[in-house]
């Protein structure tokens, strides 16, 4: 398909020339639009490459089965550990975002409603490490749990709650009122219309946000830090008083560690880090391009 | 007939309890317990609604009464002192004002406060400009499949967590900066008062500049994502009348495209401002982490409040009267303040809520 501008003829100047220094101008202009692009580009690949080429070499599968010890190991603790502090932040902050959510979009008047969306928005801008903070000094501290799961998922809880409540509103509102309208038509209770209705419609931008949940609880350091604490042992399943190791302790400790086998050990983490942010980058385009299928409604 | 006095469904709700109205009376028990039902998750929904703001209410009040008595202390002349001396923690403690603290601490945050601002803004300077001309180009001239792919690696770029791009930038990218970048951008500036900043020794690669540079990297992903949304919402009778009028395809895109959003691109910047002021890891590790001096110049150690937070809060608590933890709380409460006005700044710039696939304004 022809650009607009190649349908219309280039204006000619008052000899019967075409403007030279226009388009002189027009491709220095789009030079400099693409190389900005190929350095926007470029870091991802160096970072990638730079990761991956110091722990691809000596990598071997036993890291991630044995948990790390004193003189090196693995880093099945801090896989582990990843893996329950995400599903858990996916269960507490997605039942309160999404309930906040559905309640910002089907419920709420208009002053209330901006104040909450509002107080979300400032929660959201929070940086990490005064959660990381306040966390500290409320829950390990304040309330006696030290260095504990529970204490973790709340403070990463936190701080995703509005990403999820803010994408669950927006999907709630571009589900069409016709369908909540023809639900009440036939006599179904709100919270039926709620979840057989409303809910189903808005599933992909739903999961949209618990996706994003899980990609900040992947990569965030800073509210773990004094929250998890870190141990060298697979995290059982206790709430408070046990410790959790996490991978991004491993990249932000080990990397200037005295040893070779811990250095090692930060690269293999953030090369796992790396990969498991690809899978849900995957994934989140594999879910909208799903809804935009087998639904009217586009995110 | 509504159903249940006053209320509507998906809308206004009125009166603290819910009353059955006389025609609601008359149906069904079933269908009574359908109605009385949906206000049940009425509450349940609200109560999640608010935990948001109880969070934040909680979090200032925690802050505020954890820093009051250092702020006592250190007085308003906090913000405009360049010092960090915990005194003798080992020492007898002195009482100033009715607050125990160690003798001879003495905490000053302008170096810190100067840090954050410093390179969160030349963060700002590089990544906007980049930003710009890369949604440019994605929207306006590359073809399809390239500004996927190019949408591809803005999302990656965002979901990367801090520390593994602070692990770039101490191992591979600083290095090459320190090495190859730096020494002759500080040979070559001629040596005038005004530019004596951008002269001396061009360090190891752990500095003020290294870490505007990759916090540039960090939230190229936000401005460019954001800039690329709002192009896409240039009404399409605009560009055509330009182009109409004889204008080529770069001469729409700069005066037209850009002059439309330009409100939102500064929002834009504003927010990835934002974020650059609250990323704490990798600045933790390519900027050095100096405490108590101003960086010597461009290329010298310095330290942000962030990354200050996150070194020290382990060591504070080796002063027993606590006080360090205070000055600490203080810190957070002044990069909470900071960012919050930035934030707010940046909603009132930005109206327009972006689109993408995986929302990358949080960035990790």
């Amino acid at each position: 398909m022809k650009e607009p501008s190649e349908l219309v003829e280039q204006p000619l100047d008052l000899y019967g020339r075409p403007s030279w220094g226009r388009r002189l101008a027009s491709v220095a202009g789009w030079g400099a639009c693409g190389l900005a692009t190929m350095l926007v580009a470029a870091p991802l690949v160096w970072v990638v490459y730079g990761v991956v080429a110091r722990a691809v070499p000596h990598w071997h599968w036993s890291v991630l089965t044995t948990t790390t010890s004193a003189v090196g190991g693995g880093l099945a603790n801090e896989v582990v550990g990843t893996l329950l502090i995400t599903a858990g932040v996916v269960v507490l902050a997605g039942t309160v975002g999404v309930c906040s959510g559905i309640y910002l979009s089907e419920y709420s008047k208009g002053r209330v409603g901006t104040l909450l969306r509002s107080c979300s928005e400032v929660l959201a801008g929070i940086p990490s490490i005064v959660l990381g903070y306040v966390g500290y000094i409320a829950l390990v501290i304040g309330m006696h749990w030290q260095f504990s799961l529970l204490a973790a998922l709340i403070t990463l809880s936190v701080l995703t709650v509005p990403y999820i409540a803010k994408t669950t509103e927006s999907a709630l509102r571009q589900v069409p009122t016709a369908y909540r309208e023809g639900a009440e038509a036939l006599g179904m209770s709100q919270m039926r219309t709620m979840t057989r209705i409303t809910l189903k419609t808005a599933v992909p931008g739903v999961t949209t946000g618990l996706l994003v949940a899980v990609a900040i609880s992947l990569g965030e350091t800073a509210p773990l830090l004094y929250t998890a604490g870190f141990s060298d042992n697979v995290p059982s399943l206790a709430l408070t008083h046990s410790p959790v190791a996490y991978l991004t302790y491993a990249v932000w400790t080990f990397y200037n560690q005295p040893s070779a086998t811990f250095q090692q050990l930060s690269y293999d983490a953030a090369l796992v880090l790396v990969v498991l942010v690809l899978v849900l980058i995957l994934a989140s385009r594999a879910v909208v391009a799903r809804s935009q299928r087998y639904s009217d409604v586009s995110l | 007939m509504t159903l249940v006095t006053g209320q509507h469904i998906g809308a206004k709700a009125h009166g603290p309890l819910p009353r059955l109205s006389s025609a609601a009376r008359r149906l069904s028990s079933a269908a009574q317990r359908a109605v009385l039902e949906g206000t049940w998750f009425r509450y349940l929904t609200g109560t999640a609604a608010l935990l948001p703001a109880l969070a934040l209410v909680g979090i200032v009040v925690l802050l505020a009464t954890k820093a009051w008595p250092a702020m006592v202390v250190n007085g308003i002349g906090f913000l405009g002192r360049s010092a960090w001396q915990p005194g003798s923690t080992y020492g007898a403690a002195v009482r100033t004002d009715g607050v125990l603290h160690p003798t001879g601490s003495d905490y000053g945050a302008l170096p810190l406060i100067v840090g954050t601002l410093a390179s969160s803004g030349l963060a700002v300077l590089f990544a906007v400009p980049l930003s710009v001309g890369a949604a440019l180009a994605v929207v306006e001239k590359l073809p399809r499949r390239a500004s996927q792919l190019v949408g591809m690696f803005l999302e990656l770029l965002a979901g990367i967590p801090s520390v593994v791009f602070g692990l770039w930038g101490t191992l591979s990218f600083g290095p090459v900066l320190a090495r190859d970048v730096y020494p002759v951008i500080a040979r070559h500036v001629p040596d005038v008062p005004v530019l004596r900043f951008l002269r001396g020794d061009p360090g190891y690669g752990e500095g003020l500049l290294t870490a505007g540079l990759v916090l540039a990297v960090m939230i190229v992903p936000i401005v460019a994502a954001t800039t690329r949304d709002l192009l896409r919402q240039v009404p399409d009778l605009q560009k055509q009348g330009a182009v109409a009028l004889g204008m080529n395809d770069w001469e729409v895109a700069r005066k037209v495209s850009t002059r439309w959003v330009r409100a939102g691109i500064i929002g834009a910047s504003v927010l990835g401002l934002a974020r650059a002021l609250g990323e704490t890891m990798a600045v933790a590790m390519v900027s050095g982490s100096l405490l108590g001096t101003m960086p010597l110049n461009l290329y010298g150690k310095m330290g942000t409040v962030a990354s200050t937070i996150v070194q020290q809060l382990d060591g504070a608590f080796s002063d027993g009267t606590g006080f360090e933890v205070r000055t600490l709380a203080e810190l957070a409460l002044v990069l909470a303040v900071i960012t919050l006005l930035t934030n707010v700044g940046a909603r009132l710039l930005v109206r327009k809520v972006a689109t993408t696939a995986l929302p990358v304004g949080r960035g990790i």
